[in-house]
């Protein structure tokens, strides 16, 4: 029954991004028919989808629809999650990240994440920032590295006063970008984001937003939202994931995927149309 | 939307019934609560009334004095101070990193299955009286260590004051702590894994995200998270150390050295005072006895308030809870 769900168009990323050259138009993940279960529960199942690099790609759709088990499968984070199963194929960059003898604290290294609670540890700014670096043994230069972090994620001319006060005492928003500091602190190659702003403020969001347009041209940017206007702002391509449901089981399947503008403008697929024109979810 | 008109009145209509339960409640709990207040004001005084004849004889240079000569009626606390803080601080030396490793086994390593059934075990074991522990200490640990352990730490590391020649009997110091830590560690074993699971998942994520493994999130975010309440926890168990007298009693032999060597029999403050207390043949023997038992209640009640206040101000989570 997945066969009905598969996209068919390649998508012409380099029309999207109005930028042509080659390089912009790799596969970052090239993911084959992923069926992710908890216990008996299906949670995702036939996703095909590739995610280009330097791109920012929204994954949208209602709740209980698998967005964030989906982000969750590309760093490996669901192996924490007892009886999460996964089956199907993620290629990273060409390597199958779930083969044996791959090291998930490896994938993690390259693959950050940003949750949608901010999640700051109770340390000093810096010191959040400078976490990471630590632990990977980046100790070279660790005050610019942490001044760079935290100017990437907008955030440098808020602290550099009070570096070494408590994380908690900033706001929310300030919150969400030190953790993106912190995330990008230890240089990445593809940045994670799941509902990152849903916690926020519409200010805090914006920043959060135009954020992301910048990290764009150095990382390449999947995020989790249920918020479609957020996306339609920040994402070149969109993926619509949707509940389907029949008489044995539901689960969450890929409906539609292909440039924002088209999505939101013009989808093939009823389903999603029905979401983005807000008759549904 | 006109307020809708109340045809009853708004006035209470279980008068007396509901109320006396609310007042029958709120008094038995006061009561309940205030008796805890009464018994510990009452303790105390009795105590130090009774130490008082000891007090107006040595003053506080009974604390330092080191003589315990009921023949000649010359009294002094020092050995058992010596005593107790020395078997309570090896205890907390052993029992402390044992019991935070059983602490980060059971809430984050172990799998589920084991978690509980280790888990009670370990409850179980701070659940054997400790007579009965003291009598194990007697028949089976104290020949142990007297025979294994302690001629192995005087030939390899003997050359450190603290591991004198070994013990015929088994009775002594070591003993007494090892015993000690017997008990502690199931104590702040439990504290601390409720502490970890505590500490909020997003943050052990947020660290494994980094690409941190397993040990770096452990190190780098949970210890430092916790550190203030496994701080408290094991000054509790500090508490529970130096107030135990019977397995305490049962195993450390008696005497008054002090000296370096963990191996040799001694007495401390709680063991002192409950071999002592039904033989004692003068008033102020007996009062001098009370007088360790005023010490040794000054003690226990600095101990748990500074684990009170500890977990009140230092703790690192704060705010990051909902």
């Amino acid at each position: 029954m997945t066969e009905s769900f598969t996209i068919a168009p390649v998508i012409d990323v380099a029309q999207v991004t109005q930028d042509s050259r080659p390089s912009e138009r790799e596969v970052v993940f090239d993911i084959h028919d992923l069926t992710v279960s908890y216990g008996r529960v299906t949670a995702i199942s036939g996703v095909d989808l590739q995610i280009h690099r330097n791109v920012i790609t929204a994954i949208i759709g209602p709740s209980g629809c698998g967005k964030s088990t989906f982000i969750r499968c590309l760093n490996r984070m669901n192996d924490l999650v007892p009886g999460a199963r996964i089956e199907g194929q993620i290629l990273y960059q060409g390597s199958d990240l779930y083969a044996s003898g791959v090291d998930p604290v490896e994938i993690r290294r390259r693959i950050g994440m940003v949750f949608q609670k901010a999640n700051p540890f109770p340390k000093s700014i810096y010191d959040n920032v400078a976490w990471g670096p630590r632990v990977l043994g980046m100790r070279k230069e660790l005050d610019e590295r942490v001044e760079k972090a935290l100017r990437s994620a907008a955030l440098w001319d808020e602290v550099k006063d009070r570096l070494k006060k408590n994380a908690l005492s900033l706001s929310g928003g300030q919150q969400q970008r030190l953790c993106i500091a912190r995330a990008i602190a230890v240089e990445p190659e593809v940045l994670l984001l799941d509902e990152p702003a849903s916690a926020l403020d519409p200010i805090a969001t914006s920043a959060i937003e135009d954020l992301m347009h910048q990290l764009k041209r150095e990382y390449t940017l999947v995020i989790v939202t249920h918020n479609m206007q957020q996306a339609a702002r920040v994402a070149d391509l969109t993926a619509f994931f949707s509940l389907e449901v029949d008489e044995t089981r539901r689960s969450g399947v890929l409906v539609e995927y292909d440039a924002t503008s088209k999505i939101f403008t013009n989808p093939s697929d009823k389903r999603t149309e029905d979401y983005v024109t807000g008759r549904f979810g | 939307m006109s307020a809708v008109p109340t045809t009853s009145p708004l006035q209470a209509r279980r008068r007396l019934r509901g109320r006396l339960g609310d007042l029958s409640l709120h008094g038995l709990t006061l009561a309940a609560a205030l008796a805890c207040l009464v018994l510990v004001g009452a303790i105390a005084w009795k105590i130090v009334a009774l130490a008082g004849p000891s007090f107006d004889r040595f003053g506080l240079g009974f604390v330092t004095a080191r003589a315990w000569d009921p023949v000649k009626h010359v009294f002094g606390a020092l050995p058992f101070i010596y005593g107790t803080a020395v078997s309570s601080l090896v205890a907390l030396v052993i029992a402390t990193p044992l019991a935070i490793a059983i602490g980060l086994y059971l809430s984050e390593l172990a799998p589920r299955g084991v978690r509980g059934i280790v888990g009670s075990l370990v409850e179980l074991l701070a659940a054997i009286p400790s007579v009965v522990l003291g009598l194990w200490g007697i028949l089976v640990l104290g020949p142990f260590l007297a025979h294994h352990v302690e001629p192995w730490l005087h030939s390899t590391l003997g050359f450190i004051p603290l591991f004198g020649d070994p013990q015929q009997t088994g009775q002594g110091l070591f003993t007494a702590a090892v015993i000690l830590t017997i008990m502690i560690v199931p104590i702040v074993a439990s504290i601390s894994r409720e502490l970890f699971l505590g500490v909020p998942s997003d943050l052990e994520e947020g660290a494994l995200a980094l690409g941190a493994t397993r040990w770096e999130m452990v190190r780098g975010v949970i210890l430092p998270a916790t550190r203030s309440g496994i701080a408290a926890a094991v000054i509790l168990g500090l508490g529970r150390a130096v107030g135990e007298a019977i397995a305490v009693t049962q195993v450390i032999g008696g005497g008054t050295r002090i000296g370096w060597s963990l191996f040799p029999p001694a007495d401390t403050l709680a063991s002192k005072i409950a071999s002592s207390y039904q033989g004692a043949g003068s008033g102020i023997e007996t009062s001098s006895l009370l007088y360790l038992a005023a010490i040794l209640l000054v003690l226990g009640l600095i101990a748990n308030l500074i684990a009170q206040v500890i977990v009140r101000r230092f703790d690192p989570l704060r705010g990051t809870r909902e």
